[in-house]
C-alpha cells in the first residue's frame, strides 16, 4: 500500500522532498519527547500549501494515516510518526509572507519559527507575544497545533489569543481558511490546540503586539520554595498582573548554572523571576509594591538593561535542556494546579521524590500555576526509568486531585492520552470524539493522539454498546 | 566513538536554527540533532551508508550548534571522531577521492602552495574549464585571491620601545603563501605593542585542515611537528592570526596526548589581554566585522576583535545580521561542497551589503576569500582586510 503511495508522492513533489531511505527516516522517529519512537513509513517535505493538500488527498485515496511535524520540539509526542503512515514536515515552508503593521498582523508559513516573527518586526517596536522557551526553534505551525504558551502568557494569553486566521488543509484534503471574524461557530478556536487531529495549518495570520513602553525584570532569591510560593500568591492578590512570574527551585538553578552560567544568587532555595511591563508610570508603581511584597527575599536583583534582562531569562529558558547537565535522562512533566495549592502540591511532590528515590527539579510558570517538574533518572540504572514514570504519573494525579489539569501547554499528544480518562468522563470523551469526527471522518489525521484508544469514526465511540445519547436524541449525527 | 558523548543530546532542537545546512535545506538529517541521531545509529551497528556519509560531509563544522546547545553536547568532538570513521569505512567514488587527494597533499604544505602562486593569475580564465573537470576544482579557482608580493619575516622581530612580552607566531599555510601582508601586519602590530616576535622559519602546517576532515594520522603528524618547533623556539605563548588554526592548536593536548609547552592565543585575544600602549591614529572608515566560526564558536572570541577595532579613533564598527551563521568557507568545505558553500556565501554577502560598510574585516583567510568571491558574484565589491591589517594601519598612521 505504502509503496504505491510513495510512487504517487514522488510524481507530486520534487525528488529530494520525499524521504524513504531507512537511515534518513529514522532521524524523524521522535520529536522533543524521545521516550516514544516510531520510524515513519515515508517523510515528505512539501514547499507549498497546495502540495500539502495534495499529499493529504493522496493519503485519503489510499486510506493511509498522516502526521504533521514542524521543528520537532514538542514535549508530548504530538508529532510521533506512524510506521504505516506519512509524516508531513513543514520545515521547508518558512517564508514570512506579509507584515501589515497598520493592522498589526503578519502572515507566515507554518515552518517559520516563533522568534523569527518577533525578529522581523522588533526594530519597528512590535513583537509576537507568546514565547515558549523553545521560541528560537519551535515553528508557528506547531504552536498553533499545541496552543503553545510561554512565560508571558500570564498577562497576554496563549497562542489562541494571538492567531487571527489560519489557512488549513482539512483531514480530507480541502484547503480552507478559518478566520476569527467569521460569523457562526468559532472553528478557529476549535482548530488551535487540536494537536494535528483536525488538519494541518499551512498559513497563519498572527497578531503583532506593540512592545511595552517600560519593562522591569526582577530576580528575587528566597531561602525556601514555600517563601517563593507565598510571594507569588501575595503578588497576584495585590492586584498586580505581571507579564510573567516564573519560579525555579534549587535543583533546576543548579542545572541552569552549569549550562549557561546564569549567576543566580548563591544558596537560593528558590528564585522568582517577575517581569512587569506596560506604561512607565504603571510599572514604577507596581515595582514599588513588588519590592514590599518580596521583602522576605534575601536578594532582589533588578535588570539594568536589555543585556541583564536577557541574562536573567537565559537561565530560565534553557532550564529544560540544561537538566541534561545534571542527569543522564529526565522526563519533563507539565501540569496545572490552582495557584493557592502550589505549596501543598510542591510538598507532596517532595514526598513522592523521597519515597521513590527519584530527584525532581521544579521549574514553573508560577503565576498561572503551570508546573514543569523535571523528573530525573539514570537510564543506565535498571528500573529507574519505570520509577520515574511512576513519579511523573503520580504528579499528574496530584494535579487532578487539586482541581487542576494534566497539561498546561505541552499538549496531550501520545504521552498523556492515557491520563485523559482520569480527568474526563466517558461522556466527555465521546463528545470530543464527535467534534473530531466532524473534521476527520476517516480518522487519518494524527490518529492515536489525544484520545486514550484510537477509535474510528463511524464506530460507536468508547466501550458503550449502542448509540451515543446525542445521536439517539437526534441532536448529533454520526458520520 | 563514546556513546556517552551522544547521550548528552536531549533532542531539544535548539541547535537547528543555528545550523547553516538546516537553514538552507530545512531537513532533519542535515541538522546537528539529526546528525547526532545518525551517529547513534552507527554506534548501534548501522554501517555508514553513502547517504549517511553525505550528511556528515555536508556539516561545515562551524560549531554554531556548540554555542547554542544548552545541554553541553560536545558536537565538535563528535563530528571529528565521526569524520575519522567515515574516512576509515566509507569508500568514496574515484573522482571525489582524486580531488580530496589533491587538496590534502597541497594545502597543508606551504612550499607546494608556493608553486601555485604564479598560476593564480590565470584561474579566472580557467575557472569554467576546471568546473567542467570537477565542480570542486572550479570552486577552488573561483576563490583564488590576488596574491601580494611575498614577504619573508625575519626569525625575530624586536619589540619597539619597552619589551612587554616574548611570543611565538604561527605563519600558517594559506595565510603565509596567499596573504603574506597579513602576517607582516601581525608581526608589526605585536612589535609596536612591545612584543619580541619569534617566527621559527621551519614551521609547517598546524594540522587544522586535516583534523577537520578526519585525516587523523596526518593531523597528528603535523601537530607534533608544530609543537616541537615552538617548544624549541622557547616561547610560552604562540599567537595565531588564523581562526581555524588557533582553534585546532588549542585542542592539541587531546590530539597528541600531552600538553604542549606553550599557550595558544588568538591575536585579538592576546592583544586585549596585554592591553594597548601604542598610539592609535584615526582611520575614518565604516567596518563590518565578520565572526569567523572558529573564532566565535570554537574559541568564544567575539568581544575582543570588536573592542580592538572600536578602539581606533574615527572607525565605526557595524554588526552583520545573522552573524552567527557560517559564510560557507569552513576550511575545505567550499572546495568539497561547492554548491552549499556558494548558497551560504551569497546569503552572507547579502547580509554584509545591508550594513553599507566600506570594509569587511575578519580574522580568517578562508572567510575573507569566500565572502569576497560571493560579493564579486553579486557585483558588489567590498574591500576586505584582516583585523591585524586594520590595527597595523592605525598604529603606523597610514591609510588602509
Amino acid at each position: 500500500m505504502l509503496d504505491t503511495l510513495v510512487a504517487a508522492l514522488r510524481s507530486l513533489l520534487p525528488h529530494d522532498s520525499v524521504i524513504t531511505d531507512p537511515v534518513r527516516l529514522r532521524t524523524y522517529e521522535c520529536d522533543g519527547l524521545t521516550y516514544h519512537r516510531a520510524t515513519p513509513g515515508v517523510v515528505v517535505l512539501p514547499g507549498t500549501a497546495e502540495q500539502v493538500a495534495r499529499v493529504v488527498r493522496l493519503c485519503n485515496d489510499f486510506g493511509v494515516p498522516f502526521v504533521a511535524r514542524g521543528s520537532g520540539t514538542g514535549l508530548s509526542g504530538g508529532a510521533l510518526p506512524r510506521e504505516d503512515g506519512v509524516l508531513i514536515v513543514t520545515s521547508k515552508m518558512r517564508a514570512i509572507l506579509e507584515i501589515d503593521l497598520a493592522n498589526r498582523r503578519a502572515v507566515v508559513e507554518p515552518g517559520v519559527t516563533n522568534l523569527a516573527i518577533t525578529e522581523a518586526v522588533r526594530d519597528r517596536g512590535y513583537y509576537y507575544a507568546p514565547d515558549p522557551s523553545s521560541q528560537q526553534v519551535c515553528s508557528i505551525g506547531g504552536n498553533v497545533a499545541e496552543n503553545s504558551g510561554g512565560a508571558h502568557c500570564l498577562k497576554y494569553g496563549f497562542t489562541v489569543n494571538h492567531v487571527e486566521a489560519c489557512e488549513i488543509v482539512t483531514p480530507d484534503g480541502d484547503l480552507v481558511t478559518l478566520d476569527r471574524m467569521d460569523p457562526g461557530y468559532d472553528l478557529l478556536g476549535a482548530f488551535v490546540g487540536s494537536e494535528g487531529t483536525l488538519g494541518i495549518a499551512t498559513k497563519v495570520t498572527v497578531r503583532l503586539s506593540r512592545a511595552p513602553e517600560a519593562v522591569t525584570t526582577v530576580l528575587a532569591a528566597f531561602e525556601s520554595i514555600e517563601q517563593g510560593g507565598q510571594a507569588v500568591s501575595a503578588i497576584v492578590s495585590a492586584g498586580i498582573v505581571p507579564a510573567a512570574i516564573e519560579m525555579m527551585d534549587a535543583l533546576s538553578i543548579e542545572a541552569a548554572e552549569a549550562a549557561v552560567a546564569c549567576r543566580y544568587p548563591e544558596g537560593a532555595g528558590a528564585v522568582l523571576i517577575v517581569e512587569l511591563d506596560g506604561p512607565e508610570a504603571e510599572v514604577e508603581r507596581q515595582f514599588a509594591q513588588l519590592e514590599e511584597i518580596c521583602s522576605g527575599a534575601f536578594e532582589l536583583r533588578v535588570a539594568a538593561g536589555p543585556a541583564e534582562r536577557a541574562a536573567i531569562w537565559k537561565g530560565r529558558k534553557s532550564a529544560f535542556a540544561a537538566v541534561g547537565r545534571i542527569s543522564p535522562a529526565y522526563i519533563v512533566q507539565d501540569g496545572v494546579v490552582p495557584r493557592t495549592s502550589l505549596p501543598s502540591v510542591l510538598a507532596a511532590i517532595d514526598r513522592l521524590s523521597a519515597e521513590h528515590g527519584i530527584r525532581v527539579a521544579n521549574v514553573f510558570h508560577a503565576g498561572d500555576g503551570n508546573l514543569h517538574p523535571l523528573v530525573l533518572f539514570d537510564d543506565a540504572e535498571p528500573g529507574a526509568g519505570e520509577r520515574a514514570e511512576v513519579v511523573s504519573g503520580a504528579i499528574l494525579d496530584l494535579c487532578i486531585e487539586h482541581g487542576g489539569s494534566i497539561t498546561g501547554e505541552h499538549g496531550v499528544g501520545v504521552d498523556k492520552s492515557r491520563y485523559m480518562p482520569r480527568m474526563f468522563s466517558e461522556a466527555d470523551l465521546d463528545t470530543m470524539q464527535l467534534v473530531r469526527c466532524a473534521f476527520d471522518p476517516q480518522g487519518l489525521s494524527n490518529p492515536g493522539k489525544v484520545f486514550p484508544t484510537p477509535r474510528l469514526c463511524g464506530e460507536v465511540p468508547g466501550v458503550r454498546k449502542g448509540v451515543h445519547p446525542l445521536v439517539e436524541s437526534g441532536r448529533a449525527e454520526q458520520f | 566513538m563514546d556513546p556517552k558523548l551522544i547521550n548528552d543530546c536531549v533532542h531539544c532542537g535548539f541547535c537547528l536554527p543555528t545550523c547553516p545546512t538546516y537553514v538552507l535545506w530545512g531537513e532533519e538529517m542535515d541538522s546537528p540533532r539529526g546528525r547526532i541521531h545518525l551517529m547513534s545509529q552507527h554506534v548501534e551497528g548501522t554501517p555508514i551508508t553513502p547517504e549517511m556519509a553525505g550528511h556528515f560531509d555536508a556539516c561545515l563544522g562551524c560549531m554554531a550548534c556548540v554555542t547554542a546547545c544548552p545541554s553541553g553536547v560536545k558536537y565538535d568532538r563528535l563530528i571529528e571522531l565521526t569524520r575519522v570513521e567515515v574516512e576509515r569505512e566509507h569508500v568514496r567514488d574515484p573522482q571525489e577521492r582524486a580531488v580530496r587527494g589533491i587538496v590534502f597533499s597541497l594545502f597543508p604544505y606551504p612550499r607546494r602552495l608556493r608553486l601555485l602562486r604564479p598560476t593564480l593569475g590565470l584561474t579566472g580564465r580557467m575557472a569554467r574549464f576546471l568546473t567542467r573537470v570537477h565542480p570542486s576544482l572550479g570552486a577552488m579557482a573561483g576563490l583564488a585571491p590576488r596574491v601580494e608580493r611575498r614577504q619573508r619575516l625575519p626569525r625575530v622581530v624586536r619589540a619597539r620601545g619597552e619589551r612587554r612580552a616574548v611570543v611565538g607566531m604561527l605563519t600558517g599555510c594559506v595565510q603565509r603563501e596567499f596573504f603574506p601582508q597579513v602576517n607582516a601586519a601581525t608581526a608589526r602590530v605585536l612589535a609596536l605593542e612591545g612584543c619580541d616576535v619569534v617566527v621559527p622559519p621551519d614551521q609547517g602546517c598546524c594540522g587544522a585542515l586535516s583534523v577537520h576532515s578526519g585525516c587523523d594520522d596526518q593531523a597528528r603528524r603535523l601537530a607534533r611537528r608544530t609543537v616541537r618547533t615552538f617548544e624549541q623556539a622557547g616561547v610560552d605563548t604562540v599567537v595565531v592570526n588564523a581562526a581555524g588554526c588557533g582553534s585546532s592548536m588549542k585542542e592539541y593536548a587531546e590530539l597528541i596526548g600531552r600538553e604542549p609547552g606553550f599557550e595558544v592565543r588568538d591575536l585579538s585575544e592576546f592583544l586585549t589581554e596585554l592591553g594597548p600602549v601604542a598610539k592609535r591614529h584615526p582611520l575614518p572608515l565604516t567596518v563590518a566585522y565578520h565572526d569567523a566560526c572558529h573564532l566565535a564558536h570554537a574559541q568564544g572570541v567575539r568581544a575582543q576583535p570588536r573592542e580592538l577595532l572600536s578602539g581606533i579613533p574615527d572607525l565605526e564598527v557595524r554588526e552583520i545580521p545573522e552573524s552567527a551563521i557560517c559564510c560557507g568557507s569552513a576550511g575545505t568545505y567550499n572546495i568539497f561542497q561547492p554548491q552549499a558553500a556558494r548558497d551560504l556565501g551569497d546569503r552572507k554577502a547579502a547580509a554584509v551589503r545591508t550594513t553599507g560598510a566600506e570594509l569587511l574585516v575578519s580574522a580568517n583567510p578562508g572567510c575573507t576569500m569566500q565572502i569576497a568571491a560571493a560579493m564579486r558574484r553579486a557585483g558588489a565589491h567590498i574591500r576586505v582586510a584582516h583585523t591585524a591589517e586594520v590595527l597595523d594601519a592605525s598604529l603606523r598612521g597610514v591609510t588602509l
